[in-house]
């Protein structure tokens, strides 16, 4: 019964909904990407990246909302150095996102390490409070579950039905979902097939960033080395999970929170009869389980990985 | 405008001068972050220099460091090669490295001649079934091999962790995570007095221009490149694909696994979870500016191993983060990718707009 009462606690969900927060940047920004047709494996050093630039702008004197602004240029600086290689250059968007991904890391420790040379313990700094919105804040159990998240995880949930909205309801979206399945027909539209990816990645990226910068400035408090550890790459898993749609993006990022958050309960529970690192691994084999259910009706972007080029049939 | 057309044939100075290039801009590029550092430039870079070639400790260093990148850079070259996407390497480098550590410190003993094949085909097997798993659920499946290697890479290191913690601690290291050493018999000889460069080395040399010559002269090597180049076609002309796949999956994830055993066995002497600083991921960086080409991979390797050890060593004298090297390896990642657009396109001005 220990299990009922775990999954019926408010703060198990808050620790839910916290936990999936960056996923849910992550994958909307992996999910429009992947609308347009490219893939971006540069999503683990964007994390990075918008992680420590955020933390570093706040640490530098600018607000919280500064930092995340900071974060998001980062992200769509490195965005577009991506877009650039796969979309006018058509190379190789697996060996893009890896340079990507390397030379963001890479850029960020440097920068880290060459501001703060021999620091011993992060300095810290005063991350996103919780909210406290009056009267649904003092709801019973949602109150606290999800009103007392912080305004990240607001701008989170907000922007998963911007981008719903955006991708269904208007011609961009149209037009975006169109560049990645049949990037011909948008150029006879006299639509710039070129324009719609680079924009879509620069704007993907962004979002990726932000899920980096909830983590130094919402959930914790300050930078460390390796703190990305793999959120990326679930996210790219998660985006196969929810088909590309931000509705399911949120579900499947929720879940992947509540499987997280019980673990880390179950481990208080039964971590006597297991090695921690067992519970450790549960994200990532959790992520290869649910690509394994869904990749036999897997819907892929029909143009996705394909390079395109002007007047090309 | 700009037009891009495709080149017919690409002369030799575009296919070996493009990666070289690259490799230079990247150095050269290297002076911005260090110029911000506020570092004296041509200090930091004699430094690197002297840190890489400067004496034959540092080549001894240099060449150490070398090993296990052409092996992981094989691993990529041969992978990418086949279009199979092993972005693994880094799990299967400590895959390999396990195996090795369980039959080479003391379970079975035997002379050198024979426990260092024992610990080279554990190794090997175990990179290899790390990356069989992943193939057959791409090509039975259709999972993306790209996220489950990927994903593969932390469930490994947290399972190597757990079993240094358990079943192949080291009851001496005083609570260290650690395995307990490779025994003599197993262990790679070094190649100089009082230097670190072993037998792992001319292992590597030697798979590289095996591979070589598989790749070019073998059936076996004719069909992995024409699944590469066109897999539905390959399969129309009667090659087994998902065959095709898993030897190259074998192939692969055997020479990263063997990348680990020779650190274990050759540099190391025992695992501990820091074994690889993400030899892995670099190998990738390895087989691109090598063009996936097995022999190029040897002096690709050798360039990123002297930005590695010659950034450590001018990162201990004047104090700049080495993460410097990490910056210059991802920099001539991109500049070679770019450097390969030139290679196949010409560039185009043109006055006037092309209408396409």
């Amino acid at each position: 019964m220990e299990i009922i009462d775990i999954l019926l606690a408010a703060s198990f969900w808050e620790a839910a909904i916290r936990i999936a927060t960056p996923l849910i940047f992550g994958v909307l920004g992996a999910l429009i990407c992947e609308r347009a047709g490219v893939l971006n494996l540069g999503i683990e050093g964007i994390f990075t990246a918008g992680a420590m630039a955020g933390w570093m702008a706040v640490w530098l004197g600018a607000g919280l909302w500064g930092g995340v602004l900071v974060a998001a240029l980062a992200g769509g600086f490195f965005g577009l150095i991506h877009a650039i290689l796969t979309v006018p250059l058509g190379l190789s968007q697996h060996v893009s996102g890896i340079g990507v991904t390397l030379l963001a890391t890479s850029l960020s420790y440097f920068t880290y390490r060459t501001a703060l040379p021999d620091v011993s313990s992060p300095p810290r700094i005063e991350p996103f409070r919780p909210l406290d919105i009056p009267f649904l804040s003092d709801l019973p159990f949602i109150g606290q579950a999800l009103f007392s998240q912080t305004a990240m995880t607001m701008l989170a949930l907000v922007l998963v039905f911007v981008t719903g909205w955006v991708l269904y309801r208007t011609p961009l979206g149209l037009a975006i979902r169109a560049v990645g399945d049949n990037p011909s027909s948008v150029e006879a539209q006299g639509l710039s097939v070129y324009g719609l990816r680079i924009g879509a990645v620069v704007v993907g990226s962004s979002l990726m960033a932000l899920g980096g910068a909830f983590l130094t400035m919402s959930a914790f408090d300050a930078f460390f080395f390796g703190m990305i550890n793999g959120r990326g790459w679930v996210c790219i898993a998660l985006t196969v999970f929810a088909s590309w749609r931000p509705g399911k993006a949120l579900i499947g990022a929720l879940l992947f929170g509540a499987f997280d958050a019980f673990q880390v309960r179950l481990q208080t529970e039964v971590g006597a009869f297991l090695p921690s690192q067992v519970f450790l691994m549960m994200p990532y084999i959790l992520s290869i389980i649910a690509l394994i259910v869904v990749a036999r009706k897997a819907d892929y972007p029909k143009a996705l990985l394909v390079p395109w080029f002007k007047g090309q049939r | 405008m700009i037009r891009f057309e495709p080149r017919s044939n690409p002369g030799p100075f575009l296919v070996y001068g493009v990666p070289i290039l690259a490799a230079t801009i990247a150095i050269l590029l290297a002076a911005i972050p260090l110029a911000l550092a506020g570092a004296p430039i041509i200090q930091a870079y004699g430094l690197m220099i002297s840190g890489a070639f400067g004496s034959v400790f540092s080549t001894s260093e240099m060449l150490t460091r070398a090993t296990p990148l052409i092996l992981t850079g094989l691993a990529a070259a041969i992978a990418f090669r086949a279009k199979l996407w092993n972005i693994g390497a880094e799990g299967q480098l400590y895959m390999g490295a396990m195996a090795a550590v369980a039959v080479g410190s003391g379970v079975i003993d035997g002379p050198s001649w024979v426990m260092i094949p024992v610990v080279i085909i554990a190794g090997m097997a175990a990179g290899a079934l790390m990356l069989i798993g992943p193939t057959l659920l791409k090509t039975r499946l259709g999972v993306d091999e790209v996220v489950t290697t990927l994903l593969l890479n932390f469930i490994v290191l947290l399972f190597v962790q757990m079993m240094l913690e358990g079943a192949l601690k080291d009851p001496m290291s005083m609570g260290w995570p650690q395995s307990e050493p490779i025994i003599d018999s197993a262990a790679f000889p070094a190649l100089l007095d009082r230097m670190r460069v072993h037998i792992g080395l001319l292992i590597a040399l030697v798979s590289a221009v095996a591979l070589a010559i598989f790749v070019k002269r073998t059936v076996w090597g004719f069909e992995i490149r024409a699944v590469g180049e066109n897999a539905a076609a390959a399969r129309f002309s009667g090659i087994s694909v998902t065959k095709t796949m898993i030897l190259v999956a074998a192939l692969s994830g055997g020479l990263a696994g063997l990348a680990g055993v020779s650190e274990v066995a050759g540099t190391r002497g025992y695992l501990a979870t820091d074994l690889s600083p993400g030899y892995g991921y670099a190998g990738i960086v390895v087989a691109m500016l090598a063009r996936l080409s097995p022999i190029g991979v040897i002096a690709s390797a050798l360039f990123v191993a002297s930005v590695f050890v010659g950034a450590d060593s001018m990162s201990r004298a004047i104090g700049v983060s080495s993460y410097l090297a990490d910056l210059i390896v991802a920099m001539a990642l991109l500049c070679v990718l770019i450097g390969g657009f030139l290679t196949r396109f010409r560039v185009h001005f043109d006055r006037k707009s092309a209408q396409g």
